[in-house]
């Protein structure tokens, strides 16, 4: 291709623009969360730890924090389990209504994150589960299951057909062929997608804010702040969701892409 | 042979049962919603068309529908723009490895925080923030870029900026380098090149980009309550303080459901124009 050196460099300096455009709040967050001005800007104020130390004595948000914990760690649970069994089942089988069935599975996040908020406050007061931890649990699995079943999916694509059938031909029967193949081989993408699924639930605010009632996550907490005024609590908040969620996403990748250079 | 296995049950059952209950239900329980009636303030299940005929019968929600298509339709025609020269750079000009790189720091910010991120723009934004504070040392400014649309849009790419990058480059990828060569070969300005090469071949996951774009922008509430300063609201601001602000759960279903109904038009229009056979 006749490259021209000047548009390579133009296009190069483009795309370092695009990248501080996407990570610029996530630096400021961090940046303004130890210092000291109420409104911060440049030049910057002093550097200070008090608004780690106000979110730090606030019993509201521990109690957030607890809560936000259980329900990632429920949801990271029950979505990758729903996520393995039915990329387990693509994988394995064919009939007649595969497509309705992927569909089913696949959907959820492409409805707006506010409709299911509101179908799902509205079914919960109907079925008399409303304003519960459990709430918050059941519809963050239902949001996140897709991307656990396209993770664990994709490795499944990666393994030999004929290991599964040479673990029957040696005696196995299917559970224990499960157990000692299957799940071995999954087991980087299963670990990932608990990461990433627990991610994406410890940051969702729209159908926890909905269906929370009392029992308040990290972010809802956080979206209630910001509605009151401007708290550079919420950069302290923040730079700790931050430093959560990256870290989650982090060891899911490094997981993922270890693993692959491994067998190659 | 057809017989009932308990194993093969056992891992395609659960999320059937599942997404029915959680998901399927819902969804129709918030159509059925929309005929309800609330009386006394509290709901009971009926099957009238008044929640239908007031919102439908008001100006202030076609301003907020035609404000949120606007502004979701605006968002994506600047956020395709922007992404198509990173993607461009991302599919052509750099190596495997960098590739791989920057679509593992593009998927970051898409697990992030979205919330948090939006709170920093506004501080950002601000008048006396950070990019004002910046362009007083030129002389410049301050500007007002909170309460408009360019701060929802900023919002709105904030959301869907990684995410459209990403499947730009992988629909750029896609196309045949061969052909870009030949093109190159026979004389063929850059930008003719893409216009009349590229685009094309990669027209189908540009399209599914873009139909995501407007998806994600269309449904959210954040960027165009906190940067675009909601007046009017949007129609997701409309469900949110209809449901917060009291028992009126009816009307709020009758917005979703025009929400839905309006995305699935829209992306099964964009799926039509995808995969449509190229004619001549």
């Amino acid at each position: 291709m006749t490259d021209n050196r000047t548009l390579r460099w133009f296009l190069f300096a483009y795309l370092a623009l695009v990248f501080v455009f996407i990570f610029a709040p996530i630096f400021f967050s961090v940046v303004f969360s130890f210092n000291s001005d109420r409104f911060p800007t440049i030049p910057l104020g002093n550097f200070t730890l008090k608004w780690y130390q106000t979110v730090w004595n606030d019993p509201d948000v521990w109690e957030a924090a607890r809560t936000s914990l259980t329900v990632s760690l429920s949801t990271a649970t029950i979505a990758t389990a729903l996520g393995f069994a039915t990329a387990y089942t693509d994988y394995r089988y064919s009939f007649r209504l595969k497509p309705i069935y992927l569909g089913l599975v696949l959907l959820p996040p492409t409805i707006p994150l506010i409709i299911m908020a509101l179908a799902m406050l509205a079914w919960f007061a109907k079925l008399g589960i409303s304003g519960q931890v459990m709430s918050i649990i059941i519809a963050h699995s239902v949001l996140t299951a897709p991307f656990a079943m396209a993770i664990i999916r994709l490795r499944l694509s990666q393994m030999d057909p004929s290991l599964e059938a040479a673990a029957w031909n040696l005696g196995a029967n299917e559970w224990s062929a499960m157990r000692r193949v299957i799940v071995p081989f999954c087991r980087p993408a299963i670990i990932s997608s608990f990461c990433l699924t627990a991610a994406v639930s410890f940051d969702e605010f729209a159908i926890s804010w909905f269906v929370s009632g009392l029992n308040k996550t990290i972010p809802v907490i956080i979206l209630e702040i910001v509605t009151g005024n401007i708290d550079p609590q919420v950069n302290a908040i923040g730079s700790f969701v931050f430093l959560v969620s990256m870290t989650l996403v982090i060891i899911a990748q490094v997981v993922l892409m270890t693993r692959r250079k491994k067998e190659n | 042979m057809r017989t009932f296995s308990i194993f093969k049950q056992t891992f395609r059952l659960p999320i059937v049962l599942w997404q029915s209950l959680f998901f399927i239900g819902p969804l129709c329980f918030t159509v059925a919603m929309s005929f309800f009636i609330v009386r006394n303030y509290r709901m009971q299940e009926d099957f009238v068309m008044k929640n239908w005929a007031k919102m439908l019968g008001r100006d202030y929600f076609w301003d907020s529908y035609f404000l949120t298509w606007g502004l979701a339709g605006i968002g994506t025609i600047v956020t395709m723009t922007v992404a198509f020269p990173a993607a461009y750079t991302l599919a052509f000009k750099v190596s495997e490895t960098v590739r791989r790189w920057a679509i593992f720091m593009l998927i970051i910010p898409f697990f992030t925080s979205y919330l948090v991120r939006i709170f920093s723009w506004y501080v950002i934004l601000a008048e006396s923030g950070v990019i004002n504070a910046g362009l007083s040392y030129l002389g410049l400014g301050p500007f007002v870029m909170l309460n408009t649309k360019f701060g929802t849009v900023v919002g709105y790419m904030t959301l869907t900026l990684p995410l459209v990058i990403i499947l730009q480059t992988f629909a750029l990828s896609n196309v045949d380098r061969s052909l870009v060569e030949a093109a190159f070969n026979l004389g063929c300005r850059p930008f003719r090149t893409i216009y009349r090469v590229i685009l094309p071949m990669a027209r189908t996951g540009l399209i599914i980009a873009a139909v995501f774009c407007f998806i994600l922008s269309f449904g959210d509430f954040v960027s165009p309550y906190y940067l675009g300063g909601s007046k009017p609201p949007t129609l997701p601001i409309l469900i949110v303080d209809t449901v917060k602000s009291g028992q009126q759960w009816p009307r709020a279903a009758v917005v979703a459901v025009v929400m839905m109904v309006t995305l699935f038009v829209v992306a099964f229009a964009g799926i039509m124009a995808a995969y449509r056979r190229r004619v001549g």
